[in-house]
């Protein structure tokens, strides 16, 4: 794009629920780069109720922080005048509010309903719930739940095209019985958007017209053996705009600021890691994990996919975490003994107060603790979600697509898995960069050799907004400076007794030491191998043990550090902790440890 | 910065506050404009439309769907009673007539001849909105519903269960760090308000729910009993829809917490006046937490209002800790450092320095307190 050239000063804003984060990039030396951060309280909520307030001040610390001007009063300087003056660029993501909340409805739950959910879910929606003709439900159920959720926006699919129109004419008889009404204001109508058989769009449109406010796309399932997902989403972005976002206070003006659209956040999050995956060929998961949601990205075999676990979070969502989780799975994380009551009476105080911060360190332990739960719990979610027929690459036989559907069989494969990024405060802020890398650990249990890093001050929402308008700014930022690399985890799948080897590790530092260490089963191990640093290594698994190369087989392969180092984790996959409670504590302290994770 | 603002819960002696009443879709207003209302007053009624039953008369019939409206007697808009037919084959030569009957009271709503359904809607509910608080009328919506003026003390817990109650305030202990046991309370209390002191445990709440109390204020319950009381772990903050006949208001938090001084004290020299209390309480983007609502109509309105809820953290605030280590602990603000501390967790955050209620000095994080206001 010959525009590109001329820009050279970006501002990028995320609106979250709690926190509006601004960034600004310049061009310096041919190369886009960070230049600084600013944040202040987001302004959806009275007594301000007018998102560009919150917008406006962290644009104001960024200047303050940097000596850019960016503001003239209230107005972004437009262009930039190749100094310290002006934006020649300025895009926004948004999540305030409750982000976008979204129902779906499809024919077949495990074909045009999943669908559907991948859809919205890929747009950044938040999925309330899925409705299909064979979900167990009675439509009168269907009907009562569909009143009483009160999403955002309704994706109705099923049938494909040619196909017959009976049964996704009846889903549209339920939502038109239900006659739904919109979570935020009284004065427009539902959007509601049919992606299903181009047949049965005459009926739907009688049935729904006058209700709602429809909007035909084409089919995302046209053919059994096919997705469609592009025209849906893009039509999510769309109606989010405008309908949505224009409902909340203060969104017509930062509409109006703004040089492209404002993206739901997530939906830029995944929109920044699909363009990364494809651009180096690598399978990636990412997490993020706030207060009140967990959200999980992953590419594999080129098939983005995303799921938001609603009530799993560090704040508002902690004590689900204790209720989905169990007591007992929370606390085998935590090193110490705590009777039951004063763990329950601590994550509900944390819940009702939901803005604290640890301050002592048994604290800081238990909440880690809870976090490693929280992760697993989505990542759990996340694994039985990515299953199936995926995007419009993939065209699969009709043979295979009912043999995957009743299979099931997840496209999550950790031993492929290259890199794993974590953000959300738990992990970009821990004290120690140490604890998010056990917390992600201990919660995804890579398998053979993952390189593992956090969005330090997670910039993922910005840069995938800017990837859609400027997509070489977006991965210099993104290579540059976003993530932090914790470094290599070798991690060998199969399982034997604490003590038996399982891997031999041969290779010589950059500072000269040399390491041809046989680590036995049940050990946590990290060697020195700093950020950019790398190194040959022979890795040799015990017999029983693959790292992906075959039981036992040997590896050839380089590593590369960060600011943890070059991590060993030889505690089997699948992994378990012991049952004795004096044993369990013992090896917590000795894992931590080695890590350096704790101060002594 | 100069200060930094961390709110707290209100406890306001002597306000005006502004209730909003407002049926869940339009409907009727049945109050005016400077009506003096009481809390069971019903301002506001409507008619939610009825359920809906859909039944697929063709496969009944074994029919296509387009033959359908051959075999209706009733068409769109036709009221139906239960178990009256809607529906009837001709049969061969007057016999074999097949019939379907209504499964409900109502009206028929729409007949597919694309599915072959019948959607038959069962009558429209009746729904009330009620004052909730003694007050007056002062603006009218129509259709809609009316918001309701009142003077009076306001007092937010921090959480709570259960709905809307009213009833009046008795105090059933002798100081705020004192815990409400069962055997404070007795048959007298039916229909009451009761405020106990720092916690209320099972067999408490258990007792008080028997006797039918309206509601019930402590500084603290502890987990578990939440847990017995709900039937599950409560995973997300929003509550008030609980089937309960006490609702239950938390002024500290999880665990036995001395209620603060001034919510005890202000509830103390109410004993006797009614009180509208609601337990609903949700954590959420637009917080709402649990309240206590005193009117006062003939009480003064003191100068300025209570101004203090906007005013920042500063030198010389009351606080309480509201995370450990000193949680619950009461404290004035001693000095508020500008740099960032290390925590023992190696935490760097902004902090004041405190002194609690023991004389000790101690050093906080600002998110850890809150300010105790009014």
């Amino acid at each position: 794009m010959s525009e590109n050239g001329k820009i050279r000063v970006i501002v990028a804003t995320d609106c979250g629920s709690t926190t509006t984060k601004a960034i600004l990039i310049k061009l310096v030396d041919g190369e886009y780069r960070l230049v600084v951060r600013g944040e202040a309280p987001t302004t959806v909520e009275a007594p301000f109720e007018d998102v560009t307030r919150g917008v406006l001040n962290a644009v104001r610390e960024v200047e303050e922080l940097s000596g850019h001007v960016i503001l003239d009063g209230e107005t972004f300087i437009h262009p930039s005048d190749g100094g310290d003056r002006g934006v020649d660029l300025y895009l926004s993501t948004s999540s305030a509010g409750g982000g976008l909340q979204m129902m779906v409805a499809g024919v077949v739950k495990s074909m045009t309903a999943e669908s559907a959910q991948r859809a919205a879910l890929g747009a950044g929606a938040i999925v309330m719930d899925v409705l299909a003709s064979n979900d167990g439900r009675l439509p009168h159920e269907q009907i009562e739940r569909i009143r009483h959720l009160r999403p955002d926006m309704i994706l109705l699919s099923g049938g494909i095209d040619g196909g017959t129109i009976t049964h996704v004419v009846e889903l549209g008889q339920v939502i038109s019985t239900a006659d739904p009404k919109p979570r935020l204001g009284m004065g427009y109508n539902l959007p509601v958007i049919f992606a299903g058989n181009v047949d049965a769009r005459g009926e739907v449109e009688d049935l729904l017209t006058k209700k709602t406010a429809l909007s035909m796309v084409d089919n995302l399932r046209p053919v059994l053996e096919r997705e469609n997902l592009g025209p849906a989403r893009e039509e999510i972005h769309e109606l989010f705009m405008e309908h949505v976002m224009a409902q909340a206070p203060g969104y017509n003006k930062l509409m109006g600021w703004t040089d492209a659209p404002i993206m739901p956040t997530p939906g830029a999050v995944g929109s920044i890691m699909e363009t990364i995956a494809e651009q180096r060929g690598i399978e990636v998961v990412g997490v993020d994990i706030g207060g009140a949601t967990t959200d999980i990205f992953s590419v594999f075999q080129h098939t983005f996919n995303r799921t938001v676990s609603a009530n799993l979070g560090m704040s508002y969502s902690v004590s689900n975490v204790l209720a989905e989780a169990g007591i007992d799975n929370v606390m085998r994380w935590v090193p110490f003994a705590l009777p039951e009551l004063s763990v329950r009476n601590r994550i509900k105080n944390k819940m009702i107060r939901p803005t604290t911060v640890p301050q002592s360190l048994e604290d800081l332990k238990i909440e880690q603790a809870i976090a490693r739960e929280a992760l697993r719990l989505a990542f759990v979610q996340h694994k039985s979600f990515a299953v199936g027929l995926k995007g419009v690459q993939q065209e699969r036989t009709i043979s295979e697509a009912f043999s995957q559907s009743a299979s099931g069989a997840t496209l999550v494969n950790m031993m492929d898995l290259d890199i794993l990024v974590g953000s959300g405060g738990v992990l970009s802020h821990a004290p120690r960069r140490q604890q998010a890398a056990l917390m992600m650990i201990d919660a995804f249990l890579p398998e053979g050799i993952t390189q593992l890093a956090v969005d330090s001050i997670f910039m993922m929402p910005q840069l995938g907004v800017l990837a859609a308008v400027h997509e070489k700014a977006a991965t210099e930022v993104f290579e540059k400076d976003c993530l932090i690399h914790l470094g290599m985890l070798v991690s060998p799948v199969g399982t034997s007794q604490e003590g038996k080897p399982c891997l031999k590790i041969e290779a010589t530092l950059p500072n000269g030491t040399v390491i041809n260490d046989d680590i036995p089963f049940g050990e946590m191990v990290v060697y020195p191998l700093g950020v950019d640093e790398s190194v040959e290594a022979k890795l040799t698994p015990a017999k029983g043990f693959n790292l992906g190369e075959g039981a036992g087989k040997p590896l050839e392969c380089t590593l590369t550090g960060g600011v943890v180092g070059l991590m060993v984790d030889t505690r089997g996959r699948p992994f378990e902790l012991p049952t004795d409670e004096h044993k369990r504590v013992e090896k917590l302290e000795k894992w931590a440890n080695a890590f350096d994770a704790y101060p002594a | 910065m100069a200060h930094a603002y961390t709110p707290g819960l209100r406890v306001a002696e002597m306000t005006v506050l502004r209730k909003e009443r407002l049926l869940p879709i339009k409907g009727k207003v049945i109050v005016s404009k400077g009506d003096h209302v009481s809390s069971d007053t019903i301002v506001a009624q409507t008619h939610l439309p009825g359920n809906v039953q859909l039944v697929n008369v063709a496969s009944k019939f074994g029919l296509p769907p387009e033959d359908l409206p051959s075999v209706m007697t009733k068409k769109a808009g036709d009221p139906i009673e239960k178990g009256k037919p809607i529906a009837v084959t001709k049969g061969f030569f007057g016999f074999f007539k097949g019939t379907v009957n209504s499964p409900c009271d109502g009206t028929l709503e729409s007949i597919s001849t694309i599915t072959g359904q019948v959607i038959l809607r069962e009558p429209p509910m009746p729904i009330e909105v009620d004052a909730y608080v003694d007050g007056e009328v002062v603006e009218v919506f129509e259709n809609e519903g009316v918001a309701i003026e009142v003077k009076g003390s306001f007092i937010q817990g921090i959480f709570g269960v259960g709905g809307e109650r009213a009833g009046e305030i008795h105090i059933a202990v002798d100081s705020p760090d004192q815990k409400l046991e069962a055997s404070l309370l007795d048959e007298s209390m039916k229909g009451k308000v009761v405020i106990g002191g720092s916690h209320v445990d099972w067999s408490g709440l258990q007792k008080a729910m028997k006797i039918g109390v309206s509601g019930i204020v402590v500084g603290g319950f502890d987990d578990p009993d939440l847990k017995r009381l709900l039937g599950k772990d409560l995973g997300v903050a929003i509550t008030g829809s609980e089937d309960i006949v006490t609702t239950l208001i938390l002024t500290e938090g999880f665990g036995a917490m001395a209620m603060a001084g001034g919510t005890f004290g202000l509830l103390k020299s109410r004993e006797g006046k009614k009180a509208s209390i609601n337990g609903a309480t949700q954590i959420r983007a637009g917080v709402m937490r649990p309240e206590i609502v005193i009117p006062m109509p003939d009480a003064e309105l003191p100068a300025g209002d209570d101004a203090s809820s906007s005013a920042g953290l500063d030198i010389g605030s009351s606080i309480r800790v509201i995370r450990e280590p000193h949680f619950g602990s009461l404290g004035t603000v001693t000095e508020l450092p500008n740099e960032l501390w290390k925590m023992e967790s190696e935490s760097m955050v902004r902090v004041l320095k405190v002194k609690l209620a023991d004389g000790s000095e101690t050093v906080l994080p600002r998110a850890n307190v809150e300010m105790i206001e009014g």
